[in-house]
């Protein structure tokens, strides 16, 4: 079967750097579940994307569908003979809607009676005359936001300037919004011409000589190899942040690394400023020293060629001279404002409409705060210094700065702190509490720091709860996933033993008395602790942990975060262990049985019957001594698991579900104390065991 | 090129591709998109094509002179073309070629830029058009305004002119710039910079200001009452403009600021509805004079 290439190339205004990518991957996977629905066979399939461009060249593919042959079962014998033996009308109906004579029919048994069954033969058409449907496939494209232009119905990323559709060296004809599909595509905007392109084969090639680089992969590393080239010329460090090198791959079809300089003075200004306004708003890379000290430089990439440089980089360095000098005028009249006169403003300020001022959510995290650093009986200078972080945690949302920088909050808290006169730890942990700041970032390095974090975080998702604002699906607008996960991770990171579920109370109880709470704090609570639980499954999940244990560990309360985890982690390394099937079976066996106690009273020894019990008795009663001491997870599992070879003389010799009512629940009330302290480390009975 | 010139040769430009040019209109605003050229026109099917100098004043930006960057007014150069045109990113090309950029020497790029204005209820998606790193126009293809839907779409290309100066006369600060021989915007405008900003951050009667802003809102719905738009919409802009200066002058603490907001979104909701409705009892007839003119 003879084969030919594809090119499909949507020419557009320029797309959302943000866009390019997945639009991108998009048309590309679109086109191959068009290929693969059609049985139209193909090599290989490659996606190529610009600012103006979203591409696909199809290696290979076929110029016919494959033919298709298959069984078609039809009605059963019995209705499609008649008694004469002849042909019934649901027999021929069947054939004709297969495109098939009476003649073809055979028998074929299924579960004992007899079908009518035809062999079917669909020839593949040619591929051409089925390549008109990509136009379906171009409309159908899905961005996360779409516009409408003239006077077209039809929704889409940017305007469609041009459309390649070319199969071999012919134009498969279609269009959209009045754009006929042709061979010819345009180069860079300035620097390029427009090319018609012969044959899929040739179009990277093309494109280049017109001064676009199509495949975005290499356009990034084009980008990539200039920044180092410039770091080697220079001597600088010009760190990348991915994200920025993506964006800015998708803002040029030929991209040219220049640099430029600014003031000297402006290096006073604190370096997140600095960064930011270089990274957010104009897209450069910022340039540092070997020693990583921020320089007076940048980097930017442009869209075009070497000529002319020094025009270009002139352009962008008065660019942000107005930015940075901005930025200090900005920087300086805040530092006239006292924390007093912020921490007024706070009062006025809407945090939510049904949660209050951002001043009352303030007053809730500190309350918070100082009940956490209770908890954790923290040494009189954290917890002092926590409390007047929290007092002043968000004076800087009302500084100039933060204002034309949301991004710098906490940042700029820490540095107007302590030119203020704050204590270095107070000014750290008002930048800390916002930590983890995304899914990258680290955990407070400070106690008091770690301390305000989780107080904020479980206030904000206390608050949001008591209203009715819950994560479900893709909806979560205050990113209360990202902040759950965090307190998680700061608990783990500090190994604070601290109750999870206490903590919540305390959360809830303070939204209580600020009468945010829309429901009853109970079911507040509960929504809370299992929206927890489901946080840590995913982290437990990303250990690598099997899920029985984790659900087996999750089971129990919400106590010690850390515990918790290393419960889990020590069940995963003893799953494949020898034994552990037999001791997890007979842990198990306590737990099942104690679910049958109506009362839990205390152990009557003297209602004992037999040694075994009266030997698991002690047994229980040492173990339970020693797990108080014991000084890991390890350790405690050794222990529980310890009790296997009593556990079973028990059960053999011992009827718990004995005639005598009191001997009967004087057992029942011994297995109710037993399994209590087995499932305080897991849920045993939940574990899967072959 | 002094701005004089550059405003000279934008109109050409522009009036070459089938603009009316207008003159500012004269009811104060903070942009070009909210004169009645741009609003109001960008509704209904009519087509429209202008060209336009808009003086657009924003007095939180007022910083008595002194800021090289910032300014209580400043000036909009705009086009509206409706519906947007096929090649309207090359035309914008050729424009600023007039004004002597030439694009090889450059880097110009198109960026992502989506325009919203909750307070007029207008939203359009498009780029800011950066120069060498500069942002010099706002280029956007409206999709809503007033609350109803674009049909056809306008494109509106904003140039910022005192920023494009600063660019081509290599200026560091916009009072320095060449308004024409011999005069700067620091002659022209240094004064009122001067007097507004003491104005909106010092001297104004905010009880007055308050107590404007309910008239104007009042006969703006009244005059709408009456299917009189255009006098109603200068009501409108009058609260907007009523309101920019209590705002710069902190009069309106946070919460009443969305109550504020509100308001103007439902003055401009009503008044692009009232807009349409007088047009179509019109019969459109720019509508109807291109399509006669079209079946000569």
């Amino acid at each position: 079967m003879t084969k030919k290439d594809l090119l499909l190339e949507i020419g557009l205004e320029e797309m959302p750097a943000r866009f390019v990518t997945n639009s991108m991957n998009q048309l590309s996977d679109k086109v191959q579940a068009w290929l693969l629905e059609k049985n139209i066979s193909f090599e290989n399939i490659q996606a190529y994307s610009s600012p103006r461009r979203l591409a696909v060249v199809v290696e290979g593919l076929n110029e016919t569908q494959e033919d298709i042959h298959e069984e078609a079962k039809g009605p059963a014998k019995k209705i499609a003979l008649n008694d004469e033996g002849n042909w019934t009308k649901a027999a021929i109906g069947f054939c004709r809607g297969q495109g098939v004579s009476t003649d073809d029919i055979y028998f074929k048994e299924i579960n004992g009676v007899e079908y009518v069954h035809v062999n079917k033969f669909i020839k593949g058409q040619e591929t051409k005359a089925l390549l008109p449907e990509l136009q379906q496939i171009i409309s159908a494209l899905t961005f996360p936001k779409n516009m409408k232009w003239a006077d077209k119905e039809l929704r889409f990323v940017r305007p469609i300037k041009w459309i390649i559709a070319l199969f071999g060296n012919e134009v498969i004809p279609f269009e959209i919004t009045e754009v006929k599909t042709a061979n010819e595509t345009r180069g860079h905007r300035f620097l390029g011409k427009n090319i018609e392109i012969n044959e899929a084969k040739d179009y990277v090639k093309a494109l280049l000589g017109q001064y676009v680089i199509v495949d975005a992969a290499e356009r990034k590393e084009a980008i990539r190899s200039q920044l180092s080239r410039i770091e080697e010329d220079q001597n600088w460090v010009i760190p990348i942040d991915e994200d920025l090198l993506e964006e800015v791959t998708n803002l040029v079809e030929y991209p040219t690394a220049l640099y430029g300089r600014f003031e000297e003075e402006y290096l006073d200004l604190p370096d997140e400023v600095l960064i930011t306004s270089m990274k957010e708003h104009q897209r450069y890379f910022p340039v540092k020293s070997q020693e990583g000290a921020l320089l007076p430089y940048f980097v930017t990439v442009r869209n075009g060629g070497h000529e002319h440089l020094d025009t270009v980089a002139r352009g962008n360095e008065k660019v942000l001279r107005a930015r940075l000098s901005d930025a200090d005028f900005f920087y300086k009249e805040d530092q006239k404002t006292e924390i007093n006169t912020s921490l007024k403003k706070l009062e006025k300020i809407v945090y939510h409409e049904e949660i209050g001022t951002l001043a009352e959510k303030v007053g809730r995290v500190r309350s918070l705060t100082n009940k956490l650093s209770g908890l954790l009986a923290l040494n009189s200078e954290d917890k002092a210094a926590a409390d007047r972080a929290a007092e002043i945690s968000k004076f800087d949302l009302v500084s100039n700065m933060v204002y034309e920088f949301p991004e710098l909050q906490g940042f700029m808290g820490e540095k107007y702190a302590l030119q203020k006169g704050e204590e270095e730890a107070v000014a750290k942990a008002i930048n800390e509490h916002y930590m983890p700041r995304n899914a990258e970032d680290g955990t407070p390095s400070s106690i008091p720091g770690a301390v305000l974090s989780i107080a904020e975080k479980m206030d904000t998702i206390a608050s949001c709860f008591a209203i009715g604002i819950i994560p479900s699906g893709s909806q979560d607008p205050y990113a209360l996933r990202r902040q759950a996960a965090g307190i998680v991770q700061i608990l783990l990171d500090q190994e604070w033993e601290v109750s999870l579920e206490d903590l919540i109370r305390a959360a809830v109880s303070l939204t209580a008395e600020a009468n945010i709470n829309k429901k009853d704090k109970q079911e507040i609570e509960e929504e809370m602790i299992s929206f927890f639980k489901l946080r840590i499954k995913y982290s437990l999940q990303e250990k690598q942990i099997r899920y029985d244990l984790i659900d087996a560990v999750l089971g129990h309360h919400l106590d010690s975060i850390p515990s918790l985890v290393k419960r889990a982690e020590v069940l995963n390394q003893e799953k494949d262990a020898e034994g552990f099937k037999g001791n997890v079976e007979a842990l198990s066996r306590i737990i099942n049985i104690s679910s049958k106690a109506e009362v839990v009273g205390e152990i009557n020894t003297a209602l004992f019957e037999n040694d075994h019990e009266q030997q698991l008795y002690e047994k229980f009663l040492s173990v339970k001594e020693n797990l108080e001491k014991a000084s890991s997870e390890k350790d405690a599992y050794t222990l529980l698991i310890s009790l296997k070879p009593e556990i079973d003389d028990y059960f053999e010799h011992t009827m718990v579900m004995a005639d005598n009512q009191a001997i009967k629940e004087n057992r029942l009330s011994f297995m109710a104390h037993l399994a209590n302290m087995i499932k305080s480390f897991a849920n045993m009975n939940q574990i899967l065991v072959k | 090129m002094n701005i004089q010139n550059m405003i000279l040769t934008l109109q050409k430009h522009w009036s070459e591709q089938g603009c009316i040019l207008m003159q500012a209109y004269d009811t104060e605003k903070g942009a070009g998109t909210m004169s009645p050229y741009t609003f109001l026109r960008a509704i209904g099917p009519e087509p429209w094509n202008v060209a336009y100098v808009e003086p657009s004043r924003r007095p939180a930006d007022g910083r008595y002179g002194d800021n090289p960057n910032r300014l209580y007014q400043h000036h909009q150069f705009q086009v509206i073309m409706k519906p947007s045109p096929d090649n309207i990113q090359e035309l914008y090309l050729e424009s600023l070629k007039a004004l002597g950029i030439d694009p090889l020497q450059h880097d110009i790029r198109f960026v992502e830029d989506n325009w919203e204005n909750p307070s007029l209820g207008c939203a359009g998606l498009g780029w800011e058009v950066w120069l060498d790193g500069m942002e010099i126009t706002q280029f956007t293809y409206f999709q809503q305004v007033g609350g109803l839907e674009c049909k056809p779409v306008s494109v509106e290309i904003t140039y910022g002119i005192e920023r494009l100066a600063s660019y081509i006369q290599d200026k560091e600060n916009v009072f320095d710039l060449e308004w024409t021989d011999g005069f700067t915007v620091r002659d022209i405008f240094g004064q009122p910079e001067y007097e507004h900003s003491k104005y909106t951050f010092e001297t104004s009667d905010v009880d007055m200001l308050f107590n404007l802003f309910n008239v104007y809102e009042k006969e703006a719905h009244r005059q709408m009452d009456e299917g009189l738009v255009h006098p109603a919409y200068d009501y409108v802009l009058k609260c907007s403009h009523t309101f920019n200066l209590l705002d710069a002058r902190g009069a309106i603490s946070v919460t009443e600021r969305t109550g504020y907001i509100g308001r103007c979104r439902t003055l401009a909701r009503k008044v692009a509805k009232t807009f349409y409705e007088e047009r179509e009892k019109l019969g459109f007839p720019i509508l109807k004079q291109k399509e006669e003119q079209s079946n000569d």
